[in-house]
């Protein structure tokens, strides 16, 4: 009965470390909320941040978080989209396809702070754009691009071939066949990879802390001019996002409450990302029924 | 009887390997022609030349004469899309889009530029009927094509090759992944749609072709061996090697 006991022993040791993982992670995403949910109130998420003084809130750092990863996505999303339906449904197997795998595989190892600092040389210094939300999107775009790019490839690739020669054999064009039968049936699997890079880069610091710089001063969030100096669209303002702030005030923060600050930011910050991350979820689920009229 | 595909001495190459050993093989119009033999005899290679889905195949070369309506199916004139407009195919595998039934039937039609609602209403029943499977999605129009059986699926799959009105149906072994029972629904579709398309398909099961074909290709190894009534071919072949493998004794 040796393999009946090794099954049991097996089984044993893999239940015993998925706990190990559940375990950490919930500990980590407890003790996160426990220590900063008491602190989140109406008044901090929608105060500005004070630097000297106790009871500062993160409004502009929230809002700079969302605008940042707005940009940034919509410059990420059309680039991979091309890169992925380039590699899932046109790329050969040749050395030139697979030099790009290669780039794709490097630029998504690339430590965060090593974009943040190549953003700061080429964006922030050679090209001008100072710290600002357009200098910190495209850093983030570096960083997402791989990833996305990966994801929408793989969720094309899941389509089955069936679809393609059936979308082909009815004399639809290549194109017309991606368009209207591959990338509908991938959409939900793209969806979902954006959104779950969308919650990466939302919690992304240091790639931004040379590039979308560490401050953020006011704003007005009626000045709708995003030309505007102080307009809350300017995309060429500096902009401190919540990451940044929790890195901040922990390093040289000054205001008395900064324990309070970082723990309650840390805990908004969960909170957005677990949005993300069930929304992604839902969403997904939800456009593919919608797509394919089960309801 | 008009000829609506004619091919002369069709060679296919995977990479340097000889799979059609010069086939010549004619289809009349309204006519189901079967193509039979055992398994990598070369039936389904040959039958994806005719909509050119062996473009598709990397390292395929292909050579002699197809012609479709006295027009060179190969030649730099025709567009493989159009081709396939004129020559549907359905799969082995029922392989309907994730779509609705109307989506998937009607799918064709907008992109041949069909707009008017009424009009595409009207083909998608009329090809959901000539499937013979109006009566069973009619008040699911709008329910995933997913979601049915497979022979429903498959039949779908036929309705929406025929909405977008072929000349010809390629079918590709279209009953083995079914059930007897919608395997035979299936053939008993196909016998009504004779009267308006030109049919040839790829089957593996000989009693399907005695049924419902009028003609019989046998191909061995990339070789045609005999072309005939399928009357005469089961009843009595020219061919010794055809009446061996009828009659079971290879296979």
């Amino acid at each position: 009965m040796n393999a009946r006991r090794n099954n049991k022993i097996a089984t044993g040791v893999i239940i015993g470390l998925v706990s190990i993982v559940v375990l950490i992670l919930l500990s980590l995403i407890g003790y996160i909320l426990i220590t900063g949910l008491p602190d989140v109130s109406f008044k901090f998420l929608f105060t500005e941040s004070k630097a000297f003084a106790a009871g500062g809130g993160i409004v502009n750092q929230l809002f700079n978080s969302l605008y940042l990863l707005v940009l940034s996505l919509l410059i990420s999303i059309p680039i991979s989209m091309g890169a992925g339906i380039y590699l899932a449904e046109y790329a050969k197997p040749n050395w030139l396809t697979s030099t790009i795998r290669t780039s794709i595989e490097v630029l998504s190892s690339l430590p965060s702070i090593v974009i943040g600092l190549f953003g700061y040389l080429v964006l922030v210094i050679k090209f001008q754009l100072d710290f600002s939300i357009l200098a910190g999107s495209i850093a983030l775009m570096f960083l997402n691009l791989p990833i996305l790019t990966r994801s929408i490839e793989d969720s094309i690739n899941s389509v089955s071939p069936l679809q393609r020669q059936a979308g082909l054999s009815l004399g639809l064009s290549r194109w017309e066949t991606i368009k209207g039968v591959i990338i509908p049936e991938a959409l939900p699997g793209i969806l979902t990879g954006i959104i779950l890079s969308a919650g990466r880069i939302f919690g992304e610091a240091a790639a931004l802390i040379y590039t979308a710089g560490q401050s953020a001063p006011t704003m007005s969030y009626t000045n709708f001019n995003p030309f505007s100096e102080t307009s809350f669209l300017n995309p060429m303002r500096p902009a401190e996002t919540l990451a940044v702030h929790i890195w901040k005030v922990n390093t040289d923060g000054i205001t008395p409450d900064a324990d309070i600050i970082s723990s309650a930011s840390s805990a908004v910050l969960i909170i957005v990302i677990l949005i993300f991350n069930f929304g992604a979820r839902y969403i997904g689920n939800r456009v593919y029924k919608k797509l394919t009229g089960d309801k | 009887m008009t000829k609506i595909i004619e091919t002369k001495d069709v060679r296919l190459f995977y990479g340097k390997k000889e799979a059609l050993h010069g086939i010549s093989l004619d289809f009349n119009k309204n006519e189901l022609t079967a193509l039979i033999g055992p398994s990598g005899c070369g039936k389904s290679t040959f039958l994806r030349c005719l909509n050119r889905m062996n473009d598709l195949v990397p390292g395929v070369s292909i050579q002699g004469d197809f012609k479709l309506h006295d027009k060179d199916i190969y030649s730099s004139k025709m567009k493989s899309d159009d081709l396939r407009k004129q020559v549907g195919m359905v799969f082995q595998q029922p392989n309907p889009f994730p779509f609705s039934v109307y989506d998937n039937v009607a799918y064709g039609l907008k992109l041949k530029g069909i707009k008017d609602k009424k009009e595409i209403d009207q083909i998608v029943e009329d090809s959901l009927k000539k499937a013979a499977v109006w009566d069973e999605v009619k008040d699911n129009l709008h329910k995933n094509a997913l979601s049915f059986s497979g022979g429903q699926q498959q039949r779908i799959c036929i309705a929406r090759v025929l909405a977008v009105k072929p000349d010809v149906i390629l079918l590709d072994e279209p009953t083995s992944a079914l059930d007897p029972i919608s395997s035979n629904q299936v053939e008993n579709t196909l016998l009504k749609l004779k009267k308006e398309f030109t049919i040839i398909m790829v089957t593996h099961n000989m009693h399907q072709a005695a049924r419902i074909s009028d003609k019989t290709a046998f191909m061995l190894d990339g070789d045609l061996i005999e072309y005939n009534k399928t009357k005469k071919m089961f009843l009595s072949p020219d061919q010794q090697m055809t009446s061996d493998y009828l009659n079971g004794k290879f296979g």
